[in-house]
C-alpha cells in the first residue's frame, strides 16, 4: 500500500528514452533474414547428404560459407532481440533479468560456435 | 510473472436464475457477471430472461429493462445511449464494445453473455475501475502545447492538416481497445495502451502543436510505446471503427525517422 497519486502511478519512472534502436534493429534483421533464409536454404540444400570430403569442398567455396556465416550471425542476433521482447512481456522481476542474460549467453554462444565451425570448414 | 489463472476469490460461480416473464412468447436469456465488493462473495453469473417483444433493440435497452423490471441491484455505467460518451463499454458476447450501439441481433447464439471490460479491477458488477487508464491518458498531455505567443484571433490550421486528425479525434475513451490488448493485460502498469497512444498521436500529428519532440521523447520507451506488437485487437474491437494500431505504427515510424 502506497499513497501515490494516479498520475504518479501512470508516469512511473518516466521515459527510458530508448527502444527505437531495438525496434529498428529488429526491422533491419527481419529484412536481412528475408534475403538470407532463402539463400541459406538454397545453398545448404545441395550439401545435404554429401560425404565429409564433399561438404569440406562445398563450404570451402566463399558463397555458401559467407551465406552460412551471415545467417548464423543475423539469425541469432534476431533470436536474441525477439526473445528479449517476449521475456519482457511475460516475465518480471529477478527472473526476467536472469532469463535475459541466459538468452543472451545462449544466442551469442550458439552464434560463436557456429562461426567457429564454419570457419574451420571453410579455411 | 504473468498470472494465467484467477485467484481463488475471483473465480466465477453460478449465480441466481431469475424467473422467466409470464406469458412471453419471444424470450431471450441473458447471463450477466455480478460482483458486489460489500458482500465478500466471489463473482457470479446471474441468469435473466427478457421478453424481447417489449425490449428495445440494443444491449443497453436490455440492461435497463433488467434493472427497471427484474433486478434493481444490477450496476452498470451509461449516459448518452448513442455511442458518444463511452460510459457503457463492456464485454458483450466476447467482444469489448458499447452496450448502447451494439444490437441484440448482433449477438451470435441465443444466450447474451455480458461481462465487464477484461483484465481491469472491478468496482461493482459491470463497472471496471478505469483510474489508471485515465491517468495514462492524462500523462500524454492531451491538450495543445504551444510556445509561440498566442495569436490575436486563433491558431490556424489548413483543411489538409485538419483532415489528418480524422480517425483520431473521434475516440470516446471507452477503453474497449486497451482492455482487449494482451500487451495491456500483461503490462498495463507501464504500457500506455492503444487508447492513450492514439490520443498521443492525435496531438503529435496536430499541425498547431509545438511539442512534437517532447511528446515523442516521452513515448520513447520499451514499455510505454514498444509493447505494442501489432496484435490488432484494438482495431478489431473499437466500437467507433477507429484504428489505434495504425496510429501506434505511425508513432513508431516517426521515432525511426528521428533516428535514421
Amino acid at each position: 500500500m502506497a499513497y501515490l497519486t494516479d498520475r504518479k502511478r501512470a508516469i512511473g519512472r518516466g521515459s527510458a528514452k530508448s527502444g527505437t534502436e531495438h525496434f529498428w534493429a529488429m526491422k533491419k534483421s527481419s529484412f536481412a533474414l528475408l534475403l538470407l533464409v532463402p539463400l541459406f536454404v538454397f545453398t545448404f540444400g545441395p550439401a545435404l547428404g554429401g560425404t565429409y570430403e564433399e561438404i569440406l569442398a562445398y563450404y570451402s567455396r566463399p558463397f555458401p560459407a559467407i551465406v552460412m556465416g551471415l545467417t548464423l550471425v543475423v539469425g541469432f542476433k534476431h533470436f536474441n532481440d525477439g526473445a528479449q521482447v517476449a521475456i519482457e512481456d511475460y516475465v518480471h522481476g529477478l527472473a526476467q533479468k536472469v532469463l535475459l542474460m541466459s538468452v543472451m549467453c545462449l544466442s551469442y554462444g550458439a552464434m560463436a560456435v557456429g562461426l567457429f565451425a564454419i570457419a574451420r570448414i571453410a579455411l | 510473472m504473468v498470472q494465467l489463472t484467477l485467484p481463488k476469490n475471483s473465480t466465477i460461480r453460478t449465480g441466481k436464475t431469475w424467473p422467466k416473464p409470464e406469458g412471453a412468447k419471444n424470450v431471450r436469456q441473458f447471463q450477466i457477471y455480478r460482483w458486489n465488493p460489500d458482500d465478500g462473495e466471489n463473482p457470479r453469473v446471474d441468469t435473466y430472461f427478457l421478453d424481447m417483444d417489449s425490449c428495445g433493440p440494443m444491449i443497453l435497452d436490455a440492461l435497463i429493462k433488467i434493472k427497471n423490471e427484474i433486478d434493481p441491484t444490477l450496476t452498470f455505467r451509461r449516459s448518452c445511449r448513442e455511442g458518444i460518451c463511452g460510459s457503457c463499454a463492456m464485454n458483450i458476447d466476447g467482444i469489448n464494445t458499447l452496450a448502447c450501439i451494439y444490437g441484440l441481433d448482433e449477438v451470435r447464439g441465443s444466450v447474451v453473455k455480458i461481462y465487464p471490460l477484461p483484465h481491469m479491477p472491478v468496482v461493482k458488477d459491470l463497472i471496471p475501475d478505469l483510474t489508471h487508464f485515465y491517468a495514462q491518458h492524462a500523462s500524454i498531455m492531451p491538450w495543445l502545447e504551444t510556445k509561440t505567443n498566442r495569436p490575436a484571433k486563433e491558431w490556424k490550421q489548413s483543411i489538409e492538416d485538419r483532415k489528418k486528425l480524422d480517425g483520431l479525434y473521434e475516440c470516446v475513451m471507452c477503453a474497449s481497445c486497451s482492455t482487449s490488448c494482451p500487451s495491456y493485460w500483461w503490462n498495463g502498469d507501464r504500457y500506455l495502451g492503444p487508447a492513450a497512444l492514439l490520443h498521443a498521436y492525435r496531438w503529435i500529428i496536430d499541425s498547431r502543436d509545438e511539442a512534437t519532440g517532447e511528446r515523442l521523447d516521452e513515448l520513447e520507451d520499451p514499455f510505454k510505446l514498444y509493447r505494442c506488437h501489432t496484435i490488432m485487437n484494438c482495431a478489431k474491437t473499437c466500437p467507433k471503427g477507429l484504428n489505434p494500431a495504425k496510429a501506434i505504427a505511425e508513432i513508431k515510424k516517426m521515432m525511426v525517422e528521428r533516428h535514421v
